[in-house]
C-alpha cells in the first residue's frame, strides 16, 4: 500500500517532514514502518534519516494507540498538586502503565511536560482535549465520558 | 441586546466554559430572552473560570466560576442586568487582582473576541504596523532598541541588536521565526496570547519582517496547544483575507507570508537552534554558535528568532513608541512582564506587570497564597531550568539582574509555587530526569550529565555514601553548567543546587553540615 496519497500536498514544502509525520499520525494514529521508505524518497533523504527524525520526537508513534489517547501532564505545576498521585491512580484504574495500551485497546496513557494549563493543575489531555484541576474522581468521569463517545 | 462573555480559552475550556456557553444560551432561549453570546479570551483570572461577563452600561460585570449548574440562578438574580449573586465579583476592571495590572501586551486579551478583526482594530490593532509601513527601516529597529525589550523567551538578549544584525545582513530571503514552544512548565502566556489575541503576535512578527526586509515567517507552536494552532490559523486567513499579510500589505508593496508549523512533543526545540533544526524537518539537535541564527539561522539564512510575548510586545512600542514602553520597569529590565502565576495557588493566572515586583507581591497578594492552605515551603521560577527560591529571598525585586544575582532567572515569567508538603530531593531529582528525558544528545555534559545525575541524587536520598555523592553531585553540576552546549544542560543544575542549598534538610544533611 502506498501512503503517498495523504501527504502529496506537503511534499514541496520547504522542511517538509515533520509536517507529513504529523498528517500521517493524524490520519492513521501512528506513523507505519512502511511508510518511512517512501517519505525518503520523495524528500531526497536516506532512510536512515527519516527514522532518526521519526524516533527523535516523542508525538510520532511506530503503533496505533487505543481509542482514546490520554495524556497525563508530570511537570512540575502539575506536581505541585498532584499529578504523581494521579498518575498512579490512572495507572491502577486503567490497568495499564505509562507508554502503554490498556489490554482491551480502550486507552493509550501517556506522560506529557506541560500543557500550559499551570493555574488549573493537574492538568491532562483526552482526545486532544484540555481538562483542568483533574481529580481521581475527575480523571474516571471524564475517561468514562470519552470512551463511550469513542464507542 | 445584552452581550454576554464567556471565554474561549482553553483553559477556561479545560473546566468546562463550553458547557457554560451552552447552559447560557439555552437557558435565554426558555426565557425568550435575546443575548448576544461573544467567545472572549481569558481575563487571565484563570481561578475564576469559567469567568462569565454581561456588559452593562456602568461596564462588564463579572461572575465566576460559573458550572453549567449555576446558569439558572444567574437568570433568576438578573444577572443580564448586572444583578447580585453570590457568584458575583462587579465590574471586572475593579477586580484588585485585574486594576493592579499593567497590561500593554496583554492589554486587549480577555476583552475581545480573538478572531474579531474589527475588535482588533476598535482596541488600536494594526496601529504600530500603520507607523513602521511610515518610517525608514533603520528608524523602526531604532525604536525598538529605545524601547529596551530584551527576549522574553528567558534569554533576555535585547530585541533591537537583533533586528539590527539581520537588518545589516545582505541574503536574498530572510525569515522571521516566531518561538512558540512554550514548554517550561508553569507557563502559558504565549498559549493565551495565541489563543486570546492572536493578530497582536501576527501584527508584531509583521513589523518585525517589514523592519528588517523578511517576507517569510514562520510560528513553531508545540504540539501541546492544539488550541492556539487552530486560532492562529484562522488568523492567518482573516489577516490575509484583509491585506494585512500577503504580497501587498495595505498597499505599502510590501509582503509577508506566515505559516504556523508544529513541534512534536520536544522540548529541547525551545532552544532557539534545535528550533531551526526542527523547522527544517530534522531531528532537534543544538546548534553550535557562531554562526549566530540572525546571520545563518533557517536554510543558512539571516533570521530574527524570538519569542511569541517578543514580538507581540513590538506593537504597543510601534504604537505608542520605544520612551513609553521603557518608562516601566527597573535597571536594565524595561518594561512589563506577564507573570504566570501557578501551581499551589488559590488565585492562579497572568499578572502582567513592570519589572521591579516582588514575588511575595506576585504570590501573596496576587496568588493568595497555596490553594491546599499550607505555608509556601518554594517556588520555582523560569521553568524547569530555574532555581527554587526560597521565602527568605521573595523580596528580591524581579528584574533580570538582580535575579542573577542571587543564582536565579526569572526566565519567562512562570512561578511554580510549593507547599510545605514538598520533598525538594525529589524535586531535585525530576531536574536531572527531565534533563535526561528531553537532552538533544549532542554533548556530553548534558546527554551523560543528567543520567548520572539521577543516580547520584538516589544515592544521597538511599543515604549511600551521603557525604560524597553529594560533593560528587556538585562536581557533575559544575561540569554541566560550564561544559554544556546551550541552556538545557548549562541550567538544569540551577533547580538541583538551589534545592540542595536552600534545603539541604530534604537531602539528609541540617545547613551546618552544607557550610562545612
Amino acid at each position: 500500500m502506498s501512503y503517498t496519497e495523504l501527504y502529496q500536498d506537503l511534499i514541496d514544502l520547504p522542511g517538509a517532514l515533520l509536517p507529513i509525520f504529523h498528517r500521517i499520525q493524524e490520519r492513521l494514529g501512528y506513523v507505519p514502518e512502511a511508510a518511512l521508505p517512501e517519505i525518503a524518497k520523495h524528500l531526497n533523504l536516506s532512510r536512515a534519516e527519516v527514522h532518526g527524525v521519526m524516533t527523535f520526537y516523542h508525538d510520532f508513534r511506530a503503533a496505533p494507540p487505543g481509542q482514546c489517547v490520554v495524556k497525563i501532564c508530570r511537570a512540575e505545576a502539575c506536581q505541585a498538586m498532584g499529578a504523581e498521585a494521579l498518575v498512579q491512580h490512572a495507572e491502577q484504574s486503567l490497568g495499564t502503565p505509562m507508554h502503554s495500551t490498556s489490554p482491551d485497546g480502550s486507552v493509550t496513557l501517556e506522560p506529557t511536560y506541560c500543557l500550559g494549563n499551570c493555574a488549573l493543575s493537574p492538568a491532562v489531555m483526552i482526545n486532544g482535549e484540555l481538562k483542568g484541576r483533574v481529580t481521581p474522581q475527575r480523571f474516571d468521569a471524564l475517561v468514562a465520558e470519552a470512551k463511550g463517545a469513542a464507542k | 441586546m445584552t452581550k454576554v462573555f464567556v471565554p474561549r480559552d482553553s483553559a477556561a475550556l479545560s473546566v468546562g466554559a463550553d458547557h457554560v456557553a451552552a447552559a447560557i444560551t439555552r437557558e435565554a432561549e426558555q426565557r425568550g430572552l435575546s443575548i448576544e453570546l461573544v467567545r472572549n479570551g481569558s481575563r487571565g483570572m484563570l481561578w475564576l473560570e469559567t469567568l462569565v461577563e454581561v456588559e452593562t452600561p456602568a461596564g462588564r460585570v463579572a461572575y465566576g466560576p460559573v458550572q453549567p449548574e449555576d446558569v439558572a440562578s444567574l437568570f433568576e438574580a438578573q444577572f443580564l442586568n448586572g444583578g447580585a449573586h453570590a457568584l458575583s465579583h462587579g465590574l471586572t476592571e475593579h477586580i484588585p487582582y485585574l486594576a493592579k495590572q499593567e497590561r500593554l501586551t496583554f492589554a486587549r486579551v480577555g476583552i475581545t473576541d480573538p478572531l474579531s478583526l474589527s475588535d482588533y482594530l476598535a482596541h488600536d490593532g494594526y496601529k504600530g504596523l500603520k507607523n513602521t509601513l511610515s518610517m525608514a527601516p533603520a528608524d523602526v529597529v531604532q525604536q525598538v532598541t529605545d524601547s529596551g525589550l530584551r527576549g522574553r523567551g528567558g534569554a533576555a538578549f535585547p530585541t533591537g541588536i537583533k533586528w539590527k544584525t539581520v537588518l545589516g545582513a545582505q541574503a536574498a530571503q530572510k525569515y522571521i521565526v516566531c518561538n512558540a514552544d512554550e514548554g517550561d512548565s508553569g507557563t502559558f502566556a504565549d498559549r493565551m496570547i495565541m489563543e486570546d489575541d492572536p493578530f497582536v503576535l501576527i501584527e508584531g512578527m509583521t513589523i518585525a519582517g517589514v523592519a528588517v526586509g523578511a517576507t517569510q515567517g514562520y510560528i513553531y507552536l508545540r504540539s501541546e496547544y492544539p488550541y492556539a494552532f487552530d486560532v492562529l490559523n484562522q488568523a492567518i486567513a482573516i489577516a490575509e483575507k484583509a491585506g494585512y499579510l500577503g504580497e501587498n500589505i495595505q498597499g505599502s508593496g510590501k509582503a509577508f507570508h506566515l505559516e504556523v508549523r508544529l513541534g512534536a512533543g520536544a522540548y529541547i526545540c525551545g532552544e532557539e537552534t534545535a528550533l531551526l533544526e526542527s523547522l527544517e524537518g530534522k531531528r532537534g539537535i543544538v546548534r553550535f554558535k557562531p554562526p549566530i541564527p540572525a546571520l545563518k539561522g533557517l536554510f543558512g539564512q539571516p533570521t530574527i528568532v524570538n519569542n511569541t510575548i517578543s514580538f507581540a510586545s513590538v506593537p504597543i512600542i510601534m504604537d505608542k513608541g520605544g520612551e513609553f514602553y521603557k518608562n516601566f520597569g527597573m535597571g536594565r529590565s524595561r518594561g512589563t512582564l506577564p507573570f504566570q502565576l501557578a501551581g499551589n495557588l488559590k488565585q492562579g493566572g497572568l499578572v502582567e506587570k513592570a519589572f521591579g515586583l516582588t514575588l511575595r507581591e506576585l504570590v501573596e497578594d496576587f496568588g493568595g497564597g497555596t490553594a491546599s492552605g499550607r505555608p509556601i515551603r518554594a517556588v520555582q521560577v523560569g521553568g524547569p531550568l530555574g532555581a527554587y527560591v526560597p521565602v527568605d529571598q521573595f523580596d528580591t525585586p524581579l528584574d533580570y539582574e538582580s535575579y542573577v544575582g542571587i543564582s536565579a532567572m526569572i526566565g519567562h515569567g512562570g512561578l511554580v509555587v510549593f507547599d510545605d508538603t514538598v520533598d525538594m530531593a525529589k524535586m531535585a531529582r525530576y531536574a536531572m530526569e527531565f534533563c535526561a528525558i528531553e537532552s538533544c544528545g549532542k554533548c556530553t555534559p548534558c546527554r551523560v550529565g543528567s543520567t548520572r545525575g539521577v543516580e547520584v541524587v538516589d544515592k544521597i536520598i538511599a543515604n549511600d555514601n551521603r557525604a560524597a555523592n553529594i560533593e560528587l553531585l556538585r562536581s557533575l553540576c559544575d561540569t554541566m553548567l560550564n561544559g554544556s552546549l546551550c541552556a538545557m544542560g548549562g541550567m538544569a543544575p540551577f533547580p538541583v543546587l538551589s534545592a540542595l542549598n536552600h534545603f539541604p534538610e530534604d537531602f539528609g544533611i541540617n545547613k551546618k553540615e552544607l557550610a562545612a
